[in-house]
C-alpha cells in the first residue's frame, strides 16, 4: 500500500510565496509575529527587506498593508484565522476593502483541525466574517498543491482576498489534471448520481471517503466568492439533493453560500453540515475533533442515508 | 510664492460652514480647530510634489475638501454636495471617489496612522535589494522618497491602534512620518477630560520613541516651524501637538463640545459668517 504523502495549505502557501518573492519584487509580507507558523521564514531570510514585523497587533497589521498596497506594493497578511479578521474586522472593512487595496489576507489555523491549542484559537467564523464584506474575495485550498495555485492567484489578482489555510498536513486531493483553479471556479473530484456533496478545504477528506459507499458528486469549492454557480447547479440538476460540508460554523459560510443560491434559483433539499454553532475544544489528533463535531465521514453517511431513503 | 495664510484660513471657515448648513450635517467644531494646520500645510510651502497627506481623523472633512478645493484640486462649487447622493464628497472621506486626490479612506478612528506609517515604509523601501543582511529594520536609515503626513484628533488617541502604529513607527525608524494631532480637548459627548482623560500626550510619544512638539495650533509661525524642523529630524517619526480651540473662528462656537456635530441654523450662519468678514 502506497504511503500516503501528508502536506499542509499551510506549507504550500510558503512555498508559493516564496517563489512569487523571487519573481515580483512588489510582493510584500507583513506579518504578526507568525512568520514560522505561516511558513515565511524562508521568504523573511530571503527579502528581509520585503518582510514586514509588526508583532502582535493586528490592527495595526492591517493598517499598515493598506498602507503599502496604496503605494503599490501587493501585500500578504500573515496571521492566524482566528486573529484575522477576528481581531481586525473594521480594518479589513475600511483600510482594505472600501479602499479596494491589493491586501492578502492570509489567515491559517482554520476550523477546529487547529485541535490542541482548544477554541480561542480555532477559527470557525472567519468564512463568515469575510464572506459578508464587499471586494472581498475569499478562497480556501483543499490541500497543498491548491494552496500553493491560490496563492499565485491571490497575487494576480488585483484587489482584496482572504486566503485560509489550516495546520494539520492532510492528503493530496487535488488532481493535477484537474480543470484550471481560476477565482470564481470549483472542482468536481468525483462524479456521481444521486448526491452533490459540496465542501471546502481539508475536510474534503472525508467527503471523498464517504464518497466511496455512495454514488456521489463530490465537489471541491475552493472559491466561496465568488462561487462557481453554473457547476452547482448544474450538478444539483441531475442529483436533486445536496449535502454541505465545512471546517466551520454551520451559519454563514459555505454552506449559508451554497443555500442562499439554490434557494433562490433552484430548491431542492440541502443539509448543512459544520460546528453546529458551539465552540470547539483541545484535542490532539483533529480528526478526533472532526469525529466528536459531526464533520466526519460517519456524519455523511448517516445525512445522506436520510436523504437517500 | 508668498501666501496669505489667514486670509485663506477665514475663506475656508467660511465654505466649512456653508457646505455643513447645506448638507444638514457635518463636523464643525474639529474642522475649524484643524483649518490654520491644514491651511499651513498645504499653502505655507510646505509639502513637496510627492508628500502624501492622510486624513485620519475622517470628520474633519470639511476643512479638508475646502483646504482641497483652495488648492484648485477640486471645483470650489463642488463643496455644496457634500453629503448628498452622488456626491464625490462623501460624509467621510472615501478613497476611490477622488483617486489621485484622497489617498486613504477614513472614518472609524484610529486608522490612518497605520496607513500612514505603511505609506511612509513604502517610501523608503529598496525593491532590488533581495540579500542584505539580516537587520531588524533593514530600511530604517535609508532616504525617503516622500514624506507622509497624518491629521488625527485628540480623541483619536483612546484607540488602541494609534499605540499599535506608534511603537512600529519607531522600530521602523520612520522619520519621514509627521503626525499632527489636534488637540481641541472636545469629542462628541463631552471634553476629552470627562470622556477619558488622554494624560500628557507628549510624553507619552516621547516614550514611544518619537520626536515630539507641542504648539499653539492657531499661530501660523509655531506650524510652518514644527513642520520645517519635522525634516530634519532622523531616525525617529515626529508628532506635532498642536493645542487648538474647537470651533476656532466664531464666538458662539469656540470651546462648545456640542458643536462637534451639527449643521448651524440659517441665523447662526449669517451670524458666523459675518464674523468672519
Amino acid at each position: 500500500m502506497k504511503k500516503e504523502i501528508l502536506k499542509s495549505t499551510r506549507d504550500g502557501f510558503g512555498e508559493a510565496i516564496l517563489e512569487l518573492g523571487k519573481k515580483d519584487k512588489n510582493i510584500v509580507v507583513v506579518d504578526a509575529d507568525l512568520k514560522e507558523s505561516l511558513r515565511v521564514s524562508a521568504f523573511a531570510e530571503k527579502f528581509p527587506e520585503r518582510f514586514i514585523e509588526v508583532g502582535v497587533a493586528e490592527q495595526n497589521l492591517i493598517g499598515v498593508a493598506a498602507g503599502l498596497a496604496l503605494f503599490g506594493k501587493t501585500v500578504f497578511t500573515t496571521s492566524f484565522a482566528c486573529f484575522t479578521p477576528a481581531i481586525c474586522w473594521n480594518n479589513i472593512r475600511i483600510s482594505v476593502c472600501y479602499s479596494k487595496a491589493n491586501v492578502k489576507i492570509v489567515g491559517s489555523h482554520g476550523g477546529i483541525a487547529t485541535g490542541a491549542d482548544g477554541a480561542s484559537h480555532q477559527a470557525i467564523e472567519d468564512l463568515a466574517l469575510m464572506r459578508v464584506l464587499p471586494e472581498m474575495v475569499v478562497l480556501a485550498p483543499a490541500d497543498f498543491s491548491q494552496a500553493k495555485e491560490l496563492t499565485r492567484l491571490a497575487a494576480k489578482h488585483k484587489g482584496p482576498v482572504y486566503l485560509r489555510l489550516t495546520r494539520p498536513a492532510t492528503p493530496l486531493i487535488t488532481s493535477y489534471r484537474s480543470p484550471l483553479t481560476k477565482i470564481g471556479g470549483s472542482q468536481i473530484l468525483r462524479t456521481g448520481e444521486n448526491l452533490t456533496i459540496i465542501g471546502c478545504g481539508p475536510i474534503l477528506t472525508e467527503a471523498l471517503k464517504a464518497a466511496e459507499n455512495l454514488d456521489a458528486e463530490v465537489i471541491n469549492c475552493y472559491s466561496l466568492k465568488p462561487i462557481d454557480k453554473k457547476t452547482i447547479i448544474n450538478s444539483v440538476r441531475k442529483t436533486g439533493k445536496v449535502i454541505t460540508i465545512e471546517d466551520h460554523s454551520i451559519y454563514g459560510g459555505l454552506g449559508s453560500a451554497i443555500a442562499e443560491i439554490l434557494a433562490q434559483e433552484y430548491p431542492v433539499p440541502v443539509k448543512i453540515l459544520g460546528i453546529k454553532d458551539t465552540f470547539g475544544e483541545s484535542a490532539r489528533d483533529h480528526r478526533q475533533l472532526w469525529q466528536k463535531y459531526g464533520i466526519s465521514k460517519e456524519t455523511i453517511l448517516k445525512e445522506a442515508e436520510k436523504m437517500l431513503r | 510664492m508668498e501666501k496669505n495664510l489667514p486670509e485663506i484660513a477665514k475663506r475656508v471657515r467660511k465654505e466649512i460652514l456653508g457646505m455643513v448648513f447645506e448638507a444638514g450635517s457635518g463636523h464643525i467644531a474639529g474642522s475649524f480647530s484643524s483649518t490654520d494646520i491644514l491651511v499651513s500645510l498645504y499653502f505655507g510651502d510646505i509639502l513637496e510634489k510627492k508628500d502624501k497627506f492622510v486624513l485620519s481623523a475622517g470628520h474633519y472633512c470639511p476643512a479638508y475638501y475646502s483646504v482641497l478645493a483652495e488648492a484648485d484640486m477640486i471645483p470650489k462649487k463642488e463643496l455644496k454636495t457634500l453629503r448628498s447622493l452622488g456626491s464625490r464628497l462623501q460624509g467621510h472621506p472615501h478613497n476611490l471617489g477622488l483617486p489621485g486626490i484622497v489617498l486613504t479612506s477614513s472614518g472609524p478612528l484610529g486608522q490612518g496612522l497605520s496607513q500612514a506609517a505603511g505609506l511612509a515604509l513604502a517610501a523608503k523601501m529598496d525593491p532590488s535589494a533581495s540579500t542584505s543582511a539580516m537587520s531588524s529594520v533593514p530600511n530604517g536609515s535609508r532616504q525617503a522618497k516622500f514624506r507622509v503626513y497624518c491629521l488625527m484628533s485628540d480623541a483619536e488617541q483612546q484607540e488602541g491602534q494609534i499605540w499599535e502604529a506608534a511603537m512600529f513607527s519607531a522600530k521602523y525608524k520612520l522619520d519621514n512620518l509627521v503626525g499632527i494631532i489636534d488637540k481641541n480637548g472636545i469629542q462628541i459627548d463631552g471634553t476629552t477630560e470627562e470622556i477619558m482623560p488622554l494624560g500628557d500626550l507628549g510624553a507619552k510619544y516621547l516614550s514611544f520613541g518619537w520626536e515630539t512638539m507641542e504648539i499653539d495650533g492657531h499661530n501660523f509661525g509655531q506650524i510652518l516651524d514644527a513642520l520645517e524642523t519635522s525634516k530634519h529630524i532622523s531616525d525617529k517619526p515626529t508628532v506635532i501637538i498642536a493645542r487648538t480651540i474647537p470651533g476656532k473662528g466664531v464666538s458662539f462656537m469656540e470651546g462648545k463640545w456640542q458643536w462637534h456635530v451639527g449643521a448651524p441654523t440659517k441665523k447662526e450662519l449669517e451670524k458666523a459668517l459675518k464674523e468672519l468678514k
